[in-house]
């Protein structure tokens, strides 16, 4: 593995010169939060210790996509036919994320890009992303990432590491994709390796110290889904909850979409909007009839989807990367370490 | 603040005890640093989940309406004002409800507090008018009266105007010349930047919809964004659409708005919903002399008719 030392004082050189030849996001604070935003070029990603409210999932997975377009214009050929959309999708990188977004979108890429099935949008917008991700060198208090398979230096999905040494940024780059995107920034001053892979270890070990959040999951397999699906306890956890989307859209796992048909005068577009299984809508068929009509079977859909049918099915761990962002931001603080837990724990009374 | 917890307890107890109510709404503790979570407590052994401090800024009118028997909540002075606007807009009956009246000294500003420090708060306490936050970087001790959520600084109904019973004594309210400097602000500027202060508000908006379902007004068993036969609004991120959503909602709150500020509250992106909110509340102040939820026999003015209505609009 390839480790390189990056001077901060030529970092920022480094990005905005690899700006000629990829499109940049990265977290941006504003006087309202950290968010992850297309990087203007006069706008520098904030490298700092602000978790943002927003994961990286809408660099790939944008909140509203348009994928369709059609001429409803009968004088043209082909009017009424939908065509795909022209997207840019040109080199792209996403810099300073948390390490366990780019795992996020390993486990979103379980759904989009299957063996029968892909996603051109999705596929694509992943094909053409750099993952480059800043490891997390003091946890936050939501943080459970070690208890569920990630962590504050998890390399999944990244394309290159960041480890934060004050003066230096040292790289670890982990696919050719990453080892492209260094040269571009002119990143080269290659360190030696066992020296540097001991000084990530120690940084790994020391970060995942401060970790005090933990879960178990360890007994979700082995509970049948009927009798979780049956449990006592949902009518308490969802009488808090106001039924927002908050908890999906601030999730980098949750990836379910909406789709809609827009016209205006002669043009057609389809676009796929984020949508939340906390909403009615969701699942209100075309009959008025809804098949989880009540706010206690959304909320049970949520929770049973994260942490045992996505387990079941791909058996590659929860849905979750124990990034804490859907316990911070809840409005009304359901917080699924505590579900989490319930789950596991939970015995069939008779 | 006297957070009267125990009183609240007692009460509480009290009723399930007697069989006078089903359950009683209230506050549990949350498991993260400043914040809790509406509950129903169903058993007298359960009431000691009941807490009440400065991080109970959602309003729990927002979970009364649609109970069958009858029920007890925990009311600040704004829950009770939107709880006699779910009885004069037939949500609930006042039979049914039994209301545990808390006097409050305001709620805390969980953004402003927020923005103190480099990182993730850990611990947050209160002792009367002090607050004590950390992070794992710094410990601060802050007047709580200079972090108040913007909606309680001009707070002027802190004690509830509907209950069945107190549980400490009332405080004292505040009086203002000015109630709404912060409209003043915004209607002094010019056209342009009065658009583009409305555009910067709804720029991070997500449309999870937290504002709107925190909203106790907001009951409404399909709301127009959600309507889909026919559609009145796109659902995606078009800028139009997503003021439409903040811009309609907040007129089908005018004259009905008690300003409790549920909406900044639940809101993940910090959006300060209320600035759509509050011209509507001035205007209903200075033409119709109407401030909602303070009175079980009065309509609001939207959906009254008087003779000397305004009509200067009429030209």
């Amino acid at each position: 593995m390839k480790f390189i030392s990056i001077d901060k004082n030529d970092w920022t050189r480094g990005i905005d010169k690899s700006r000629e030849k990829y499109q940049l996001f990265g977290p941006v604070k504003d006087e309202n939060g950290c968010l992850i935003k297309k990087l203007e070029p006069d706008v520098q990603p904030d490298m700092g210790l602000h978790e943002s409210v927003m994961s990286a999932k809408s660099v790939i997975f944008p909140q509203t996509e348009k994928i369709l377009n059609a001429s409803l214009d009968e004088s043209i050929e082909n009017h009424h036919i939908m065509q795909r959309a022209k997207t840019d999708y040109s080199p792209r990188a996403v810099l300073g994320i948390r390490p366990y977004d780019a795992k996020a979108m390993e486990l979103v890429k379980l759904n989009f890009d299957t063996k029968d099935f892909k996603d051109p949008y999705w596929c694509d917008a992943y094909e053409a992303t750099v993952f480059v991700g800043l490891g997390i060198t003091k946890p936050g208090p939501f943080d459970f990432s070690t208890s569920v398979g990630t962590g504050p230096f998890c390399e999944d999905g990244l394309d290159v590491l960041l480890a934060d040494l004050d003066d230096t940024y040292l790289a670890k780059i982990l696919s050719p994709k990453g080892e492209a995107y260094t040269a571009a920034c002119g990143f080269n001053a290659i360190v030696d390796e066992k020296e540097s892979q001991a000084l990530f270890d120690i940084l790994r070990k020391e970060a995942e110290k401060n970790i005090v959040s933990q879960v178990k999951i360890d007994k979700l397999k082995e509970k049948t889904i009927l009798e979780l699906h049956e449990a006592d306890f949902w009518d308490d956890i969802a009488f808090a909850c106001i039924n927002c989307g908050t908890c999906t859209y601030v999730c980098p796992t949750c990836w379910c979409f909406d789709i809609q048909d827009e016209t205006k005068q002669k043009q057609a577009s389809r676009f796929r909007n984020w949508d939340t299984c906390m909403s009615p809508l969701f699942t209100r068929h075309a009959t008025g009839h809804n098949p989880r009509g009540t706010k206690v079977q959304r909320v049970r859909q949520r929770f049973m989807h994260k942490l045992k049918y996505f387990l079941d099915k791909y058996d590659q761990g929860i849905m979750c990367v124990g990034c804490g962002r859907c316990v911070k931001s809840c409005p009304v603080n359901i917080d699924i370490r505590e579900v989490c837990h319930m789950m596991n724990s939970y015995e069939k009374q008779d | 603040m006297d957070t009267c917890i125990e009183k609240i307890r007692e009460l509480s107890a009290d009723l399930l005890e007697k069989g006078e109510v089903t359950k009683v709404i209230g506050f549990a503790n949350g498991t993260i640093p400043m914040a809790t979570s509406p509950i129903a407590i169903k058993t007298k052994q359960d009431v000691d989940k009941l807490v009440f401090n400065s991080t109970c800024g959602l309003n729990l009118a927002n979970y009364v309406s649609g109970e069958k028997g009858k029920i007890a909540v925990i009311a600040k002075g704004c829950d009770s004002r939107n709880i006699v606007t779910h009885i004069v807009e037939n949500q609930i009956q006042r039979e049914q409800i039994y209301i545990i009246g808390v006097p409050c000294t305001g709620m805390v500003d969980k953004h402003k507090i927020a923005a103190l420090f480099e990182d993730e708060i850990i611990d947050f306490s209160e002792d009367g008018d002090t607050l004590m936050v950390s992070s794992l970087l710094n410990t601060q001790t802050l007047k709580k009266q200079d972090y108040l959520k913007d909606n309680c600084l001009y707070c002027t109904h802190k004690n509830p105007v509907l209950y069945d019973v107190l549980a400490k004594d009332p405080v004292e309210e505040q009086k203002f010349d000015n109630l709404f400097p912060d409209v003043d602000r915004i209607e002094a500027l010019d056209e342009d930047a009065k658009w583009q202060h409305f555009e910067n508000l709804t720029k991070n908006c997500i449309r999870c919809y937290a504002c709107r379902n925190a909203c106790p007004l907001c009951y409404c068993p399909t709301c127009f964004v959600d309507e889909s036969g026919p559609q009145w609004v796109g659902k995606g991120q078009n800028k139009t659409d997503v003021n439409t959503f903040h811009f309609l909602r907040a007129f089908h709150c005018a004259g009905r708005c008690t300003d409790c500020g549920a909406c900044v509250e639940a809101c993940p992106m910090g959006i300060n919903v209320r600035d759509f909110t509050r011209k509507l509340n001035k205007d209903s102040l200075e033409l119709f002399g109407w401030e909602a939820g303070l009175d079980v026999t009065k309509r609001p003015p939207l959906d009254t008719y008087r003779p000397e209505d305004p009509d200067d609009f009429i030209k």
